[in-house]
């Protein structure tokens, strides 16, 4: 058994805390970039992955995904519950065991959250409670013991360091299912449906970047000198991709834009995710430039083929997830690892063909399952609010509540006396009866 | 009496202002208000999808003069909301049949 190191524990459990900062982080990018009628109900939905996951994380999920794999597909039920973890059991790096089930639990959160960028302005709320936990135990869980937890795609030998196929694959294909079973928002794409806070979106974007170093460089599971790279790398690769599509911007508008600048960080940030360890800062420039560029062109793909990603999960998330696990088969170098190299560095092709088939094998097996399990929630408890409820806003419809008083005559729906200032009705037993 | 109202760029508005207290205009009412006329609005770019925006961000002030100071006014207001660009607004007149200051009963000019 290793012997705990406290400073490995110290740089994992600081890692948790930041990659769980992530989340209110993609709720306020999200939430920027929906109408005002919406945010609330955009937030809302991170914030409910925030509630559910770690629950399923300590009864079922960390087991299925981390307790040992039964024919390299799914772990097994040994730690239900957590049970045999205790405070002197480790992980196989020298850290507690308890530390890396919450930075695992972190990653599961996140992943969920992403998705509702695809479904955002209309999904139902209950049918979105009911999806997390259940594409969590079908697909998220699988796909962690696929990767990390010694299934089938580690023992094929591709690459994934901090969750390009895992969390950013997963959950774009996943997105992209969902945005097809539920269908175009009203009006979409003839009406205007601008972001209604662009700060937001930028607070959201600088909140995931700092936050992202504890997911690239907290996967090291220690602070070493292999955190250190990756942290470098996921510095740079970002930097690189925001000037990539601006440069886009620029080329086709004219103009610089402030999505595109915080768009442009979240595709580096994604791309750089799987390759963070395996690749030289040079190369993570490449990645980020090309991820930054790339995505910023397929952006424009939901218009041309019909389909309302709202928030563009498929051109950032998965286009962005698979350009990095591609690279990885290009520009992996083994000067941190000591692993495999990439065609470029004269491994040939045996690298990317295993990051092919680990990428393509998860898009399918995510977008299949997340697409019946979105109709089945459809068809029974449905999953896509009412036209007039979307029309209103979905905040208002869902949660009774709307995010902004905007002028001093909108203090809600019921005209009049205002509700918060009428007397509270209290019944109280009527003493003189039967006296 | 005359009720003028006035459509002009939301910059101009202090000008404006500054330029009808100068002739002694004491009051006035500003509504923010958005509204296109020949120049046909703007365009704003989100991830590359273009939407064009008709309804451009105005000001209307409206001030209420008497019968003889109708044509100074007109002209003080359109002098200071004047960038000789595109967009400037516009200016008209309205009889208005009746006024009266609310707190002291004062009716007509008196009111104004």
């Amino acid at each position: 058994m290793p012997e705990l190191s406290a400073g490995d524990t110290a740089w994992v459990l600081t890692s948790a805390a930041l990659v769980l900062l992530m989340t209110p982080g993609l709720a306020f990018f999200y939430g920027g970039m929906v109408r005002a009628k919406a945010v609330l109900n955009m937030l809302m939905m991170s914030f409910l992955a925030l509630a559910i996951v770690p629950v399923i994380w300590v009864l079922w999920g960390y087991s299925l995904a981390f307790d040992g794999t039964n024919g390299g597909l799914i772990g097994g039920l040994g730690k239900f519950g957590l049970d045999g973890v205790g405070i002197d059991s480790m992980a196989a790096a020298p850290i507690p065991e308890f530390a890396f089930v919450a930075f695992q639990a972190v990653f599961a959160i996140i992943t969920v959250a992403l998705i509702s960028g695809a479904v955002a302005e209309r999904a139902t709320f209950r049918g979105w409670a009911i999806f997390v936990p259940i594409w969590l135990t079908l697909v998220y869980l699988p796909v962690a013991n696929w990767v990390w937890g010694g299934g089938w795609i580690f023992e094929l030998g591709a690459l994934d360091f901090a969750g390009g196929t895992v969390v950013h694959i997963n959950a774009g294909a996943a997105g992209l299912a969902l945005a097809l079973v539920l269908g175009k928002r009203v009006g979409w794409p003839k009406q205007p449906m601008r972001p209604h806070n662009l700060p937001f979106v930028l607070l959201g974007a600088g909140l995931l970047w700092f936050g992202w170093f504890g997911f690239n460089a907290g996967s090291a599971l220690g602070a070493n000198g292999l955190a250190s790279a990756a942290f470098v790398n996921t510095l740079v690769a970002t930097a690189a991709a925001v000037l990539g599509w601006l440069l886009v911007d620029v080329v086709k508008q004219k103009h610089s834009t402030t999505l595109g600048a915080a768009s442009g960080a979240i595709a580096g940030l994604v791309a750089i995710t799987p390759a963070c360890a395996f690749v030289s800062p040079i190369g993570a420039i490449v990645i980020g430039v090309v991820a930054g560029s790339v995505c910023a062109l397929c952006v424009g793909l939901k218009y041309k083929y019909g389909y309302d990603d709202s928030l563009d999960v498929v051109a950032v998330h998965l286009v962005g997830g698979v350009i990095g696990t591609l690279m990885i088969g290009l520009l992996a170098t083994e000067a941190f690892t000591g692993g495999p190299e990439g065609l470029f560095y004269g491994g040939g092709v045996d690298l990317l063909w295993r990051q092919a088939v680990a990428a393509a094998v998860v898009i399918v097996f995510s977008f299949v399952v997340a697409f019946a399990l979105g109709k089945i929630i459809d068809r029974t408890v449905g999953f896509r609010v009412s036209e007039e409820e979307e029309v209103d806003g979905i905040d208002l419809g869902s949660h009774l509540e709307t995010a902004y008083e905007l002028t001093s005559t909108s203090a809600g729906p019921t005209r009049g006396v205002p509700v918060a200032h009428a007397a509270p009705v209290r019944v109280e037993a009527d003493t003189t009866q039967g006296a | 009496m005359k009720l003028v109202t006035a459509v002009i760029k939301p910059f101009k508005l202090d000008e404006v202002r500054k330029a009808l207290e100068a002739f002694g205009v004491n009051g006035m009412t500003v509504t923010e208000a958005s509204g296109y006329g020949r120049q046909k609005g703007h365009t704003e770019v989100y991830r590359g999808a273009e939407y064009t925006v008709d309804l451009v961000p105005k000001v209307r002030l409206e001030v209420l003069v008497d019968d003889l100071d109708v044509d100074q006014v007109l002209g003080v207001v359109a002098e200071a909301a004047r960038t000789g660009k595109i967009g400037d607004g516009k200016i008209w007149v309205t009889p208005a049949e009746a006024v009266i200051r609310v707190r002291t009963g004062e009716t007509g000019p008196d009111a104004l």
